[in-house]
């Protein structure tokens, strides 16, 4: 492979941070005009990469070429400067300026005492907007405009200038369908026009509609490039876990106990609508759809943390009217959050008080907090959930996520629950954590507690649960057992294929 | 046009409309209450008013493009007072006196200085050390003002030039001194704010500022920059104030900073920056000066004044919440 | 292991610089000057932050608490012109809870405006500045207070009195610092205000009544207030309408240099007990070593900025920031 043919390379790129290899010997091509894949589970190393593309981070060892000469990038400046541009997936804009002022942030047109040359500005960045087919100009405020079409003031942004690669970012993720048939367009435009493309997305999908090339991260290491032509998602995972994926179902089935938890038509304005389902005790039930099918919604609104606007939910036959999570505890409802470290945890506080601060009223000696009984719950937990660190006064934001995570449902374990829901699990926890969490999982639902699982990973789900409730678009597509679900048929529900299957 | 736009008109109008209110308020209250014969809203009344809210206003612009920054600068009375010093006293300098009249301009230059290099120190301290702006102005208010008695213990500094006083009296179209300053500074700085790259990003900065850092915009030393601008203003302020009396304590300015970011917030400035105006910052102002003078005017005093600042501006905080409320659904945090 | 050693000691400043700081100036002082560690100057120092302190007390939950109070200075002057006035026309032993009445009323405001309603510390407090001086203003018509009768009265006690030789302002001090020291530290509704503070998100995920535990620490402040305008009312017998301006800002520094995040959840009674002997004896040992007052204004400026870096610069591992 010779230089003149690749826009981008990279060759035996290391970073380490302290007590991690984040990156190990990378080396990367992407050639004009093609758009290559960059695939690897959370924390394999694909936003390391990005950032050190990016001059962000400094690499190790290692080196980067662009169009052949090798490089060195210090900042997202020279990036840009030398025609690599980035497509964030959290939006970098500043919304309460216009879409020109953000195309053109740090660079605007200069004319003389410092004033902006609006003219040159505003014709420019309509120039750019022609070539994107937009309908909105470069005088709209930012703040005003829809997701979708921040994103295309972030793709605006990449062609201030002539851009060699263009990295995008889970694009998609947040993008009606419709949307996303005017990002392929502009992908497709700019590959005509001999820009590389890397494009980094779990969406098997997308990945093979558009891509040409896919390379696969795994724990900081290249595992090699295949030609989509001539794969398939198969193997492609494979290369991504080092194993076939692990689509085995749940086999054991427990003794269920009655209903713990009941919906019935429960609605929360746009949110979601008409859910209804049941868990029983020693039930596992998963939910499993879409970033923004409304399944954190739902979990949220058994919590109290939202009112619904109609339906019913009954604890043990009950119906319960829950405004608040100190209402929901009081009832026996335990929230394992999706933010780990914004909803679950104050960080700098130590493990223990992280862990019994739900219940620090009930354990005073006195009027004081009794120093033995926290501890002794730590303890309980610290053993039963294996939970790694030094002591109960280390500060919970020096744990790693694994260890964060079970602090969180120690927490909520150690509240003896009827029902508990467990919000993405495993997100950014790395593989050994990951199957330790699914364990504990089933190990609860065997104790006899009802247990909902939410997650959007597939192997995650059809691992742990008992049933599976498909989610798309805030409405309850359809039930699975466990024996009867196939993943064609959950990847049906939640994409909102109706299909004659369903019930 | 669209509820955005709308929205953002209403915003941008709401403290103007406020001062309509207010006019009208007391001119009809004043029928019946007032407690001197004059009209309330006569010429005279209005020019006087735009006088007296010099001081407090020229730093108010100041504060203004400190808190779009995102920052905020609780020294700015400290050095105002400082700045009024050093201008009386440079002009009992020897070799000031041996100038005559043109020592008054050497002197403001002097006294403008000390703002600059004042917001300076506030400025690289807030760049280089990363500790919060709150936190250094809160410190350098402290400091600052021990300076300002370091120069002359408790005893107020004064000097007395006709030349100074009969300029800081003098009209011009009809306009004092002291408000010709005012409006100088908002056209200027509302120029700065809306025409140039540096008011451009002090928005973008104090909008989102990873991606102002990661456009390649240099946030520490526009941060100093704006420091300084404050500075100057402060220092402005305090010439203004101190050329029309000749005299200033080395308690002047106490609470300004509080005042300031009062007028600035009742303008609609965002607190976390990014949002704001020179010209609301102006009717935040004037606001503020018309509901003195017009609760003064219909016979309630200074304690009534306090007291309806207070519960406006609280009440101005409340209303932007509830326009801004998402509706029932909203999570519950 | 010499680096070990270094990085330990490196830590150990950055953490308690502040305590580091105040033995070197105590040490510094004493040297300078053999009286100022003679008892009395101690007593005398103490005595002339009391007030202060006391407020830094309530202050330091606020903060804790994840919000500011800027009102603190305004009630103080509202609680000591009250209870002046209140002792003449209902006597002293009326007038006192009267006055605390009062006081934790409006305490009870702000704590409803920020906890309940979620409107901003910063201006809210900022607001009652004004408004509760305007209250002030009011209740005295503007003019001085002062006791009619000044030597008949025994409510010149929590201000001039003294048990045991201890002089009663760093009685009430120490005794106020000590129970909300273990409030703070020990019992449930501390653990509380740090986790509100340190992430006010997670708190409500764990079923803690964020806006119950803010009001409190808005109570607890008015408490602390109105307990510094007792102080203030029975020492001077008299006062003017303004007498507390200008300590709100005072009192926060106190509270940030005994290393009180603004941001909430964390800082410590003890720490703030600190910060306001660091204030007092600055003050004192500058006056001793024959400086003029002033000069504590600007050596306790750099002594904030230095704590509050050195503190940040340990955190995030480099002493300049990051900012470009």
């Amino acid at each position: 492979m010779t230089d003149q043919s690749s826009v981008l390379r990279l060759e035996g790129v290391v970073k380490t941070f302290p007590g991690v290899r984040a990156l190990d010997g990378v080396s990367f091509d992407l050639r004009p005009g093609e758009v290559h894949a960059l695939m690897g589970e959370n924390g394999a190393g694909k936003s390391t990469l990005m950032k050190v593309l990016g001059g962000i981070y400094d690499p190790d060892e290692g080196q980067i070429h662009v169009a052949g000469e090798p490089v060195e990038i210090t900042s997202p400046m020279q990036a840009k400067a030398r025609g690599v541009v980035f497509i964030h997936q959290e939006l970098s804009l500043a919304d309460e300026l216009s879409v020109a002022e953000n195309i053109w942030l740090g660079e605007l047109p200069l004319k003389s005492f410092g004033r902006v040359d609006w003219g040159k500005l505003y014709a420019d960045t309509d120039a750019i907007l022609k070539t994107l087919n937009v309908s909105f100009d470069a005088r709209t405020r930012v703040g005003d405009l829809s997701i979708a079409n921040q994103q295309m003031v972030e793709i605006a942004r990449a062609l201030t200038v002539d851009p060699r690669a263009v990295i995008f970012d889970e694009p998609t993720a947040s993008l009606t369908d419709a949307e996303k048939v005017v990002l392929f367009k502009v992908i497709a435009d700019l590959q005509s026009r001999g820009v590389g493309i890397i494009y980094i997305s779990h969406r098997m999908e997308e990945i093979f509609k558009i891509t040409d090339r896919i390379s696969v991260l795994r724990d900081g290491q290249y595992r090699g490039t295949l030609n989509t032509a001539e794969t398939d998602e198969e193997a492609v995972t494979q290369l991504m876990i080092g194993r076939k994926l692990d689509l085995s179902r749940n086999e054991s089935h427990h003794e269920m106990g009655d209903i713990a938890l009941e919906v019935r038509g429960l609605s929360c304005g746009h949110l979601f609508r008409d859910v209804s389902f049941t868990v029983r005790r020693g039930e596992v039930v998963g939910f499993y759809g879409l970033v923004g099918a409304g399944r954190t919604e739902i979990a949220e609104t058994i919590f109290g943390l939202r009112d619904p606007s109609e339906g019913q939910i009954l604890l043990g036959g009950q119906e319960v009217r829950i405004h608040s999570p100190i209402e929901a505890i009081a009832r026996g409802i335990s929230l394992v959050p999706e933010d780990r470290k914004g909803q679950g945890l104050v960080l700098g506080m130590n493990c223990r008080d992280n862990m019994t601060l739900p219940q620090v009223d009930d354990l005073t000696a006195g009027p004081f907090v009794s120093d033995g009984a926290e501890i002794s719950i730590f303890d309980q937990y610290r053993d039963k959930l294996d939970i790694r660190t030094p002591g109960w006064r280390q500060t919970v934001g020096n744990l790693s996520g694994g260890n964060q995570q079970k602090i969180v449902i120690g927490k909520w374990l150690s509240m003896r629950p009827e029902v508990l829901i467990v919000d993405e699990p495993t997100r950014g926890i790395d593989v050994g954590s990951k199957s330790e969490i699914h364990n504990l999982i089933r190990d609860l639902a065997a104790q006899g507690y009802a247990v909902i699982v939410i997650s959007s990973e597939m192997p995650e789900v059809l691992h742990v649960s008992d049933r599976i409730v498909a989610m798309f678009s805030g409405r309850v597509m359809r039930t699975f057992t466990s024996d009867e679900v196939t993943e064609d048929s959950l990847i049906q529900a939640i994409s909102g294929l109706q299909s004659d299957k369903v019930a | 046009m669209t509820p955005e736009k709308r929205k953002d008109l209403l915003k941008q109008g709401a403290i103007w409309g406020f001062i309509v209110l207010e006019l009208a308020f007391f001119s009809i209250a004043g029928q019946f209450l007032s407690v001197t014969d004059t009209v309330f809203l006569s010429v005279d009344n209005m020019l006087l008013l735009l006088q007296q809210s010099a001081p407090i206003g020229i730093i108010a612009l100041g504060m203004t493009i400190v808190m779009i920054n995102g920052n905020i600068d609780l020294s700015v009375g400290a050095t105002f007072a400082l700045a009024a010093i050093v201008m009386l006293d440079s002009m009992t300098w020897p070799f000031m006196q041996a100038l005559g009249d043109w020592a008054i301009p050497l002197s403001w230059c002097f006294a403008l200085l000390t703002g600059v290099v004042l917001g300076a120190i506030n400025g690289l301290i807030v760049w280089k050390t990363g500790v919060d702006a709150f936190i250094v102005t809160l410190g350098s208010m402290l400091g600052f003002r021990g300076l300002v008695f370091a120069y002359n213990g408790e005893q107020p500094t004064s000097h007395l030039n006709w030349t100074l006083i009969d300029f800081a009296e003098a009209q011009f179209l009809g306009l004092n001194t002291a408000s010709w300053f005012l409006l100088g500074a908002a056209l200027l700085l509302w120029l700065l704010m809306t025409r140039t790259v540096h008011g451009r990003n002090a928005y973008a900065i104090g909008n989102n500022r990873d991606a102002a850092v990661n456009a390649g915009i240099k946030v520490g030393p526009h941060f100093l920059w704006n420091f300084m601008l404050i500075g100057f203003l402060a220092a402005l302020s305090g010439i203004v104030f101190s050329s029309g009396t000749g005299s200033v304590n080395p308690n002047d300015g106490m609470l300004y900073e509080l005042w300031a970011i009062t007028a600035v917030v009742l303008g609609g400035t965002k607190l976390a920056g990014g949002y704001g105006s020179i010209v609301s910052t102006l009717g935040g102002v004037i606001a503020i000066q018309l509901l003195r003078k017009g609760l003064g005017y219909v016979g309630a005093g200074t304690e009534t004044v306090n007291l309806v600042i207070g519960l406006i501006l609280i009440a101005v905080l409340f209303l932007d919440r509830q326009l801004n409320r998402k509706g029932k659904e909203e999570l519950k945090t | 292991m010499a680096e070990l050693t270094k990085k330990g000691i490196g830590g150990f400043l950055a953490r308690q610089g502040i305590l580091v700081a105040f033995v070197l100036f105590m040490v510094g002082f004493a040297l300078a000057n053999q009286r100022f560690i003679a008892i009395d100057n101690i007593f005398g120092v103490i005595r002339s932050s009391a007030i202060l302190g006391v407020m830094a007390l309530g202050v330091t939950f606020v903060v804790i608490g994840g919000n500011l109070d800027l009102s603190v200075g305004s009630m103080m002057s509202f609680s000591t012109i009250v209870v002046l006035d209140l002792h003449d026309t209902l006597g002293p032993t009326l007038a006192i809870p009267a006055m605390f009445g009062l006081t934790l009323a409006l305490g009870a405001f702000i704590g409803f405006l920020v906890g309940y309603l979620k409107l901003n510390s910063l201006i809210v407090t900022l607001g009652m500045l004004s408004a509760i001086h305007g209250l002030t203003l009011t209740w005295s018509g503007g003019q001085n207070m002062d006791i009619a009768d000044k030597q008949g009265t025994w409510f010149s006690v929590f201000g001039q009195g003294s048990i045991a030789g201890v002089p009663m302002p760093i009685i009430i001090f120490g005794l106020l610092a000590v129970v909300l020291g273990l409030v703070l530290s020990k019992t449930p509704f501390g653990r509380k205000i740090y986790a509100v503070g340190g992430n006010g998100q997670a708190a409500t995920f764990s079923g803690i009544p964020r806006a119950r535990v803010v009001f409190f620490t808005y109570l607890i402040s008015a408490f602390c207030v109105a307990t510094a305008g007792l102080l203030q009312a029975s020492r001077s017998l008299g006062s003017q309408n303004t007498v507390g301006q200008g300590y709100e800002l005072e009192v926060l520094a106190m509270v940030i240099l005994g290393g009180a995040s603004l941001l909430g959840g964390s800082g410590t009674i003890v720490k703030t007990v600190i910060g306001v002997l660091i204030f007092g004896f600055i003050e004192n040992g500058l006056l001793l070593v024959g400086l003029e007052f002033y000069v504590q204004d600007v050596v306790i400026w750099l002594v904030i900025i230095l704590a509050v870096w050195l503190d940040i610069a340990a955190k995030r591992g480099r002493l300049w920031s990051p900012i470009a």
